[in-house]
């Protein structure tokens, strides 16, 4: 058991390409850190240097009260699993999860104790454990790896994008299990994944990276409800959340939703961007069914996605182009041409600066 | 080929048997000569078919030498070529496999220099560099030692471009796993990278052992003493008789036993050796 802490670090690779600006987080003992961006934003490397794979070019990295910025991985107490699990191809599953035991200097029986203990935790059989990785399936080498990490006891456990390789049915089976066993074991979890289902439904705590930069850190609520950018406005949430470029209105209390109809804000803080472009951010599920006639904005439907339990309607509001979601649960009989009155909430809209990108808060 | 024509399948099974005839043909005269008499092999035409003084050759080969016995029958050298082969096979492997390793795995200085150094020797093979070499050897007081015979040969380019080829194809992750397990740079070595190049360091041997057996001008230049021969020279040897007409039956027994441990490697290892050749996955 023991805290992550990132002071500050920064990677910059010798050709001079700078992937981490100075990350700072301190990862509480038994937390479930996810890192999560798209590809290329750092969030491997961010990981790899948790572990001792790559080196950290500036700042100070603590697990527990160590400094290990210029330890070996096998001396920072972690274990970690692999994106393809780098199982040993020519080694059992048993030995697969021993070697670094044998390493360890444990005795044959404390390491055979500990092997069958995890076995029986990830459901492995005997049998299976005399396989060679080959021969098992994509969910089992999955389990094998997880079993190799947990065997060792570790402080830590980083995880480099373990369900990518999965099919989906598999992906959220091992999510709930992953899930459940960090839980379990309480062992302080970095994760890295590019999906934002996996970050939200696993992470205590959600680090977005871009271009490695922090976008923001905080709960999955918190990401959910308050996006600190438009990167993370459009990264978190599925389908993402609709961005339209509007301006305020002169008197800096409203927005114009269109010719004739303005949302009124109970705030002042829009008032130094009177008359200024600002980006409106609603998320596809606030997105509303006007009922009265009262300042309903047309959305012209160009195309509806039925997923059984939600419709997904894609449109524009008339002359604009910008291209909308709404969600809406159980099955909705709307087609292509037809035309929605849709409200929008003052509650549930965000505004963010297009200049900085960065959010405006009300 | 989906088509059935009768004509094309006999025309294709013709030239198939031509050729398979035309290889296997001198080796069938080499068996059928070492099963008849000395008398024999001296009236035409020559036998086509096999005679009865195999194992009587065979023992005079081994044990006795040619004209009566000298005492120097081949067995001995069966023995050395054994030896020297197996040294030259399993010392390239080594080296190879240790300098392939150094190549892909460490970051030093001049890497790809020292990679490109091997290399470029691949265009200086013994013939090339006899008399240095020989220089070097005599100088090291390694003539007519089983060292001689070995050392100028082991160094191998080819072997250490396979084996770097073969390293390259396992993934980094397997390293980085082993490093967060605790294994150092000689654990990574001996127990993840040697078991999987198993294949590859099978079909290797075969092909150097074949290599080392055959080698037949460097043990000719520095064995000088009877007791280091090797079988391959031999054969040239039994036929200078001088003034008598050579024993072609002991000749042919003596290449018999010449020809038979690489094609007992061969039909050994050649599951592994395909594989080794072939498999891609890792």
């Amino acid at each position: 058991m023991a805290s992550v802490t990132l002071d500050n670090i920064q990677k910059v690779y010798p050709n001079g390409f700078k992937a981490i600006h100075g990350v700072n987080v301190d990862i509480q003992d038994g937390e479930f850190l996810v890192l999560v961006g798209p590809s290329g934003c750092g969030k491997s490397t961010l990981l790899r240097m948790i572990a001792g794979l790559e080196t950290v070019s500036d700042g100070t990295m603590k697990i527990g009260e160590r400094v290990v910025n210029k330890m070996e991985p096998s001396k920072r107490d972690i274990a970690m699993v692999f994106q393809n699990y780098a199982l040993y191809p020519h080694m059992s599953v048993y030995n697969n999860m021993a070697y670094g035991l044998k390493i360890m200097g444990l005795s044959k029986a404390e390491i055979n104790e500990r092997v069958q203990a995890v076995a029986a935790t990830l459901e492995l059989t005997e049998e299976q454990l005399s396989r060679k990785p080959r021969e098992l399936s994509g969910g089992q080498r999955q389990r094998v790896a997880m079993g190799r990490a947990i065997v060792r006891e570790p402080s830590v456990f980083l995880f480099d994008e373990p369900l990518s390789n999965l099919d989906a049915k598999l992906r959220v089976q091992m999510r709930l299990e992953i899930r459940r066993l960090q839980e379990r074991l309480g062992i302080t979890s970095v994760y890295v994944t590019h999906d934002q289902v996996e970050a939200m439904t696993l992470g205590h705590r959600l680090m977005v990276l871009n271009s490695g930069n922090v976008e923001q850190l905080g709960t999955p609520i918190e990401l959910y409800e308050r996006p600190a950018s438009l990167f993370v406005a459009g990264f978190i949430g599925s389908p993402a959340m609709n961005l339209i470029d509007k301006k305020v209105g002169a008197n800096g209390t409203s927005i114009a939703l269109a010719s004739g109809i303005d949302l009124e804000l109970d705030s002042s803080k829009l008032k130094s961007y009177q008359g200024k472009d600002i980006v409106l951010g609603v998320r596809p599920e606030h997105l509303e069914l006007a009922t009265g006639a009262d300042k309903a904005l047309p959305l012209t439907v160009t195309l509806v996605e039925h997923l059984g339990a939600d419709t997904l309607v894609h449109g524009h509001f008339g002359e604009d182009q910008t291209d909308l979601t709404l969600r809406q649960s159980g099955v909705q009989s709307v087609k292509a041409g037809d035309v929605l009155p849709v409200s929008i909430v003052k509650e549930n809209i965000h505004i963010f600066d297009p200049q900085t990108e960065r959010r405006i808060d009300l | 080929m989906i088509e059935n024509r009768p004509i094309l399948k006999i025309l294709s099974h013709l030239i198939l048997i031509t050729g398979v005839a035309t290889v296997a043909f001198p080796i069938w005269i080499t068996i059928v000569a070492a099963s008849h008499g000395e008398a024999r092999m001296t009236e035409l035409p020559l036998p086509l078919w096999p005679g009865g003084h195999f194992l009587e050759n065979l023992d005079i080969a081994l044990n006795q030498g040619l004209w009566g016995g000298d005492g120097t029958g081949v067995g001995f050298m069966l023995f050395n070529s054994m030896i020297m082969a197996m040294m030259i096979a399993v010392g390239k492997i080594t080296i190879s496999l240790m300098s392939a390793f150094a190549i892909v795995y460490f970051r030093f200085p001049f890497r790809m220099g020292f990679f490109w150094m091997i290399f470029v020797t691949l265009m200086l093979p013994v013939e090339v560099r006899i008399l240095p070499t020989f220089e070097v050897v005599a100088n090291l007081e390694m003539l007519n030692t089983f060292w001689g015979l070995t050392i100028p040969l082991i160094a191998s380019a080819t072997a250490t471009f396979m084996f770097r080829q073969v390293f390259l194809t396992v993934p980094d992750e397997l390293l980085e796993a082993a490093r967060i397990d605790g294994a150092g740079p000689l654990r990574f070595f001996f127990d993840i990278l040697i078991p999987m190049s198993r294949t590859s360091i099978a079909a290797l041997f075969v092909i150097l052992f074949i290599y080392g057996w055959n080698q037949y001008l460097w043990p000719l230049l520095i064995t000088t003493d009877q007791d280091m021969f090797t079988i391959v020279m031999q054969i040239k040897k039994l036929l200078e008789g001088g003034e008598e007409a050579p024993q072609w039956h002991l000749v042919m027994m003596t290449t018999l036993l010449a020809m038979l441990p690489p094609v007992v490697v061969v039909v050994f290892m050649q599951k592994l050796f395909v594989q080794g050749l072939t498999e891609t996955e890792k």
